[in-house]
C-alpha cells in the first residue's frame, strides 16, 4: 500500500513512552454551583507499540479521558506528551502535522460516518485535508478498505446504511487509519457489535497494530475484550484510575476491591460456574457528588472511617503495579493495611 | 446550496437525492401538489404569452361581470377588468413578493445559524438571543409593524418579510447544525487536522442543508399569506400593479354583488400556500433516511 | 398441569416494501412452568420478535404471523385484543432493555405499581401502594418508601431496572418474559440484576423466557438454552447439553468468540461473515455459507431438527455423536477471571 501521506518520524526511539498524560482534569459545571468531575487527576503513560485498556463503568469518565488526550476537548489541567514531545498543554493548538498523530475510533453508531458520504469518501477526507489530490486520496482509501478486509470494488461507493454494524466499523478504523497515526484512541470499539462481529473487529485491529506499528488505548466497559486485546489495564472509577497493572499481573492478582467486584461479576460460560451473589451491591454514584475520600467506599466491603476522609494515593505495591486503596498502604491506619497486598 | 464539492469522481450524494425525488414521486398527494405548483410557477413566468387579455384594460359593461360571460372567462373585477389575466399577472407579483423574502432571508438565516450552531458558546448566545427577540412576536404582526414603518410599496414589502423569515431559518439552521456537530463523524474530522472552512463544506453544510431548505419552503406559505395580506392592508404593492392580496382587497365591497369573483384572489391564495406546505411535507418525508 | 409456554410452527414476517419477510420462520419451543429458557442469539436472529409474538404482539404490529402459540394452555393467536391485553397484564410478566419505555415518566414508580394492581386483581389503591412497597422490599431496593415516590427518572439504571421487574411481577404471572433486561446495565449492576431474576424465580416458581445475545449471561440464569439463527432455532437443550457441548457449528462457533484470555495466549476463532439477509437466504442451510463444516447437502436442503435420546436437539446435517460428551469443545475450561 503506497499511501501518499508521510510516515510521522519516531523521536524518542524505543524506550522513550509513545504517550503519557499527566494529571488530566475536566470537570463539567452544571448549572452554576454543582460540577461533574468526569475526569478528576489522570496520570499514564503507554509504552511504544502496545495497548493499554482503560476499562469503567459507564460515568467513570473514559470517554471523556480519550477526548482529552485527543485534544478534541478542552482540558481544565495536565497535559499529553507524544513521544517525548509536548502533544498539547492548556492553552496551546496543536499544529495539523502533529495533529495526525493520535486518532480516534468510535463507538459504532449512526453517527460515526457522515451518512452522506461514501466510504471511500469519509476515508479520503482526512488526507484531502492535508493537501493530497483527490484521486490518489481516493486510491489511498481503497486500498485502506482493502486492508481493512471490505474490497473496496464492493464496498467504496457505499453510503453507511448501506454497511452493517461491523463494516460500518472497520470504515471507521481506515478511517483512523488514513492519516498515518502513531497512537488510536479506540473508544468503545466494539461495544455496539454482535460477539461474532465483535471477534473479527477485535482480531484485524491486533493485526493492525502489529503490521502498522500502532500503539492503542483501549476504552471499553467490557472486561473481556480488553483483557483480549490490552497489554497493559487501567480500572477507572468516578474519574480517577483505581488500578493500573500489566494485563497478566492484575487478571492473576486483582488488588483494589473494585477491580476484584468488576472481575467477579462477569459470568462465565460455564453453566456449572454459577456465581452464587452479587460481588458488589447498588449503583455506581452519581458523578456529581462523588464520595468524600476513596470514591469506591460507598460500595465497599472494606470501608472504614479512613476511607471517607483521606483519598488513598494511587501506590506502587509491586513493580508496574499501582492501587489506590488504603489496605494497600503499609500502616495507613486501615485495619486490612499490609494484608490485601 | 453548493453544499457538494466540485470532484473529479461522482458528486457526494447523489445517489441519495435521487432517492429522495423516487420516495417524492411515490406520495400522490405531494406529486399533485407539485403539479398546481408547476402550473401556477410557469403561468407566472409565462404571464405576458399565456394571459388571454390585458389585465388593465377595464370595461365599464363588464364590471363585476359573471363567471363564464365571454372574454372574461373568470369575471370582471370592479373595473371590468379580466379577472384570469389579473390572477395571472398578480400570481407573478405575489410569488415574487413571497418567494424572495424567504430566498434572502435563508441566506442570511442560514449563514448566522449555521455560525451560531458551529461556534456554540458566545457566538452562539450573541446570535441567538437577537434572533429569540424577532421570534418573540407572531410573524405577520411583525411584518405589518415593520412594513408600516418603512411605508408602503413593494421593496419594503420585501424587506419587512425578509426580516421576518431570518429568525426562524436562523433557529432551525443553528439548532440542525448543533445536532450535526456533536456527530462523530464531525470529531473525527477535527481530529483530522482539517481547517474548519473544509469541515463546514464537506461534514456540516452537506447535513445541514437538506433540513433548512425544506424549512425554508415550507416558510414560502407562510410567506404568500403574509405578502398578500400587507398588499391587502395596502402595505405591499400599490396599484395600478396588483398581487392577490390586493385584488382580494378591492373586490371586498363586491363581496355581495359577485361573491365567486370577489373570492377568486382569495382561493388563489389558499391553494398556493396549501400546495407549497403539501410538497414541503412531501419533501421532508422523502428526505427521512431509513435505516 | 399445562406448560407453561407451547410454541408451534410459529412464523413472523413483516411488510418490507411490496413484500412481506420471514423473520422468524418456524419455530417450536416447549417451556414447563417454572423452568428458565435463554433464547440466544445475534440481533436479527429473530429472538425478540419470537418473545412479542408469545403475547400476541406482533400481530399487532401488522405483521404476518402463523403457527400456534399456548401460553398456559390458552391459544394466543384465537384471543381478542382485550383478552391478550388482560393476559399480558395479569398472567404474563414483561421486563425490557430499556426501562423507561415500559415505564410512564409523569407517574411516580409506586402508583404504576399499585395501578397494575388495582386493575388487574381488583385491588384497592391502598391495598396496592401497600402491596407495592412489599414488591419494593422483594427486588430489594434499599430505602423503599422513599423510592416508591419517586418518578422514574430519580432512579439510577439498576433501580429502574429493579422497578420493572417488580411491576412485571406485581400479579405474580406464572410467566416471565424478559428481553435483554440486563443488557444496558454496567457489569456490577448487570450481576445484581441477573442474581435477583434467578432468586426472584426460584422463589415465585415463575417460568421465564430470557432473550439475550450473552452467553455468559444464559449460563447464569437458564435451565434451558435454544439458540436463534436467521429465524431458526438451529440447537436446544439443557444449558449444560448446549454451552459444554454444543451440537451444533453456529454455537460452537459463538463459544469460539467468547474471551478466555489475552490475545497472544488465547486467540478468537473468528466467525467470517455477518449474518444472512433475511429478504434474500441462502438455499439450504442459513448457516452453511460461514459454517466450516460445510459439505454437500447443506448448500441444497434445510436440515431438519434431530434429536438425542437425551433431549439435545439441533437443526444440521452433521451427523450427531449419540451421547453429549462430545468434544468437550467448550466452556469446560474456561479460565475466566473471577
Amino acid at each position: 500500500m503506497k499511501a501518499p501521506l508521510p510516515a510521522l518520524p519516531d523521536r524518542g526511539g524505543p524506550a522513550q513512552p509513545m504517550l503519557t498524560v499527566n494529571g488530566l482534569r475536566r470537570w463539567f459545571r452544571l448549572d452554576g454551583k454543582r460540577v461533574i468531575r468526569a475526569v478528576d487527576g489522570l496520570d499514564f503513560s503507554v509504552a511504544k507499540g502496545t495497548t493499554l485498556g482503560i476499562v469503567g463503568e459507564s460515568g467513570c469518565g473514559k470517554s471523556t479521558a480519550a477526548k482529552l488526550v485527543a485534544g478534541i476537548e478542552p482540558a481544565d489541567a495536565g497535559e499529553v506528551v507524544l513521544d517525548g514531545e509536548v502533544f498539547w498543554a492548556r492553552g496551546a493548538r496543536i499544529g495539523p502535522e502533529a495533529r495526525r498523530a493520535v486518532q480516534m475510533v468510535f463507538q459504532d453508531s449512526h453517527s460515526s460516518l457522515n451518512p452522506r458520504m461514501t466510504a471511500a469518501e469519509s476515508i479520503a477526507f482526512g488526507p484531502e485535508a492535508h493537501g493530497v489530490k483527490p484521486g490518489a486520496a481516493r486510491d489511498y482509501a481503497r486500498a485502506l478498505l482493502e486492508a481493512v478486509g471490505l474490497p473496496p470494488d464492493r464496498f467504496a461507493d457505499r453510503p453507511p446504511m448501506a454497511l452493517s454494524g461491523g463494516q460500518r466499523q472497520r470504515v471507521n478504523i481506515a478511517r483512523a487509519l488514513a492519516l498515518r497515526p502513531r497512537v488510536l484512541l479506540l473508544d468503545e470499539p466494539v461495544s455496539a457489535l454482535d460477539k461474532s462481529v465483535e471477534a473479527q473487529v477485535l482480531n484485524l485491529l491486533v493485526r493492525l497494530r502489529a503490521q502498522l506499528d500502532l500503539t492503542y488505548v483501549f476504552i471499553s466497559h467490557d472486561l473481556s475484550v480488553v483483557r483480549y486485546v490490552a497489554d497493559e489495564v487501567a480500572v477507572m472509577y468516578l474519574g480517577q484510575v483505581v488500578e493500573q497493572a500489566p494485563a497478566s499481573v492484575i487478571f492473576a492478582r486483582p488488588s483494589h476491591p473494585y477491580t476484584r467486584a468488576l472481575f467477579a461479576s462477569k459470568p462465565s460460560v460455564d453453566p456449572r460456574r454459577r456465581i452464587a451473589a452479587p460481588p458488589i451491591q447498588g449503583d455506581p454514584p452519581d458523578p456529581v457528588d462523588p464520595p468524600s475520600g476513596c470514591r469506591f467506599r460507598t460500595r465497599c466491603g472494606f470501608a472504614e472511617a479512613l476511607c471517607a476522609t483521606g483519598t488513598p494515593p494511587l501506590g506502587t505495591v509491586a513493580p508496574a503495579h499501582r492501587v489506590a486503596c488504603w489496605m494497600t498502604v503499609p500502616r495507613s491506619g486501615h485495619s486490612q493495611a499490609g494484608v490485601a497486598a | 446550496m453548493s453544499a457538494t464539492v466540485a470532484m473529479p469522481a461522482k458528486a457526494p450524494g447523489t445517489g441519495y437525492w435521487r432517492g429522495v425525488g423516487r420516495r417524492f414521486a411515490r406520495q400522490p398527494l405531494a406529486m399533485a401538489a407539485a403539479m398546481v405548483l408547476l402550473v401556477v410557477v410557469l403561468s407566472a413566468i409565462g404571464a405576458d404569452w399565456i394571459a388571454p387579455a390585458d389585465p388593465f384594460q377595464t370595461s365599464v359593461s363588464r364590471r363585476l361581470a359573471a363567471i363564464g360571460t365571454p372574454g372574461r372567462w373568470l369575471g370582471g373585477d370592479e373595473l371590468g377588468r379580466d379577472m384570469l389575466s389579473r390572477l395571472i399577472h398578480g400570481g407573478r407579483v405575489s410569488l415574487a413578493m413571497a418567494i424572495v423574502p424567504v430566498a434572502v432571508a435563508l441566506v442570511i438565516g442560514g449563514f448566522l445559524g449555521v455560525l451560531a450552531g458551529y461556534a456554540g458558546g458566545a457566538v452562539n448566545m450573541a446570535i441567538m438571543r437577537v434572533m429569540d427577540v424577532f421570534y418573540a412576536y407572531p410573524s405577520i404582526l411583525l411584518a405589518v409593524a415593520i412594513a408600516g414603518a418603512l411605508g408602503p410599496g413593494m421593496v419594503n414589502g420585501m424587506v419587512a418579510l425578509t426580516l421576518v423569515f431570518v429568525a426562524p431559518i436562523a433557529r432551525v439552521a443553528e439548532s440542525v447544525t448543533t445536532q450535526v456537530r456533536a456527530n462523530d463523524y464531525v470529531v473525527a474530522a477535527r481530529l483530522s487536522g482539517a481547517p474548519t472552512s473544509m469541515i463546514l463544506r464537506r461534514h456540516v453544510l452537506n447535513n445541514v442543508a437538506g433540513p433548512v431548505l425544506v424549512f425554508a419552503a415550507s416558510q414560502v406559505s407562510v410567506s404568500i399569506i403574509a405578502a398578500s395580506g400587507l398588499s391587502f392592508l395596502g402595505l405591499g404593492v400599490s396599484p395600478p400593479q396588483a398581487d392577490w392580496g390586493l385584488m382580494l382587497s378591492a373586490l371586498r365591497q363586491a363581496l355581495y354583488v359577485n361573491p365567486w369573483v370577489a373570492a377568486l384572489p382569495g382561493a388563489a391564495i389558499f391553494l398556493c400556500s396549501m400546495a407549497v406546505n403539501i410538497v414541503s411535507d412531501g419533501i421532508r418525508r422523502a428526505m427521512e433516511l431509513r435505516r | 398441569m399445562t406448560a407453561a409456554l407451547e410454541v408451534n410452527g410459529l412464523e413472523v414476517a413483516y411488510r418490507a416494501g411490496r413484500g412481506f419477510v420471514p423473520v422468524v420462520r418456524g419455530v417450536d419451543l416447549t417451556l414447563a412452568r417454572g423452568k428458565v429458557l435463554a433464547l440466544l442469539g445475534e440481533s436479527g436472529s429473530g429472538k425478540s420478535v419470537t418473545l412479542r409474538s408469545m403475547v400476541g404482539l406482533t400481530a399487532r404490529e401488522g405483521a404476518r404471523v402463523a403457527g400456534s402459540v399456548r401460553v398456559l394452555g390458552q391459544d394466543v393467536p384465537g384471543m381478542t385484543a382485550r383478552q391478550q391485553l388482560d393476559l399480558r397484564g395479569s398472567q404474563v410478566g414483561f421486563v425490557f432493555q430499556e426501562p423507561m419505555t415500559a415505564l410512564d415518566p409523569v407517574f411516580r414508580v409506586g402508583d404504576q405499581i399499585a395501578e397494575v394492581l388495582v386493575r388487574h386483581r381488583g385491588a384497592t389503591w391502598a391495598e396496592g401502594l401497600a402491596r407495592a412497597r412489599a414488591l419494593f422490599d422483594l427486588v430489594q431496593i434499599p430505602a423503599a418508601a422513599q423510592r416508591l415516590r419517586a418518578y422514574p427518572s430519580e432512579l439510577s439504571g439498576g433501580l429502574r431496572q429493579r422497578a420493572m421487574i417488580a411491576i412485571a411481577l406485581a400479579c405474580e404471572p406464572p410467566l416471565l418474559l424478559a428481553d435483554e433486561p440486563t443488557t444496558a446495565l454496567d457489569a456490577t449492576v448487570q450481576i445484581q440484576v441477573l442474581l435477583l431474576l434467578r432468586d426472584l424465580q426460584k422463589q415465585l416458581g415463575t417460568a421465564v423466557v430470557f432473550v439475550t445475545h450473552d452467553l455468559g449471561v444464559a449460563a447464569e440464569i437458564a435451565d434451558e438454552v435454544a439458540v436463534m439463527y436467521a429465524g431458526r432455532i438451529v440447537e436446544r437443550g439443557s444449558a449444560e447439553q448446549v454451552l459444554l457441548a454444543p451440537a451444533h457449528p453456529y454455537t460452537r462457533a459463538l463459544l469460539g468468540c467468547v474471551v478466555r484470555g489475552g490475545y497472544a495466549e488465547a486467540p478468537l476463532v473468528e466467525l467470517a461473515g455477518s449474518p444472512p439477509d433475511l429478504a434474500r437466504l441462502p438455499p439450504g442451510c442459513s448457516f452453511a455459507p460461514r459454517c466450516g463444516s460445510a459439505f454437500g447437502p447443506c448448500g441444497v436442503t434445510e436440515p431438519a431438527e434431530v434429536a438425542r435420546p437425551s433431549g439435545h436437539r439441533a437443526r444440521c446435517h452433521l451427523p450427531l455423536p449419540l451421547d453429549d460428551r462430545g468434544d468437550g469443545h467448550a466452556g469446560a475450561e474456561t479460565t475466566e477471571a473471577r
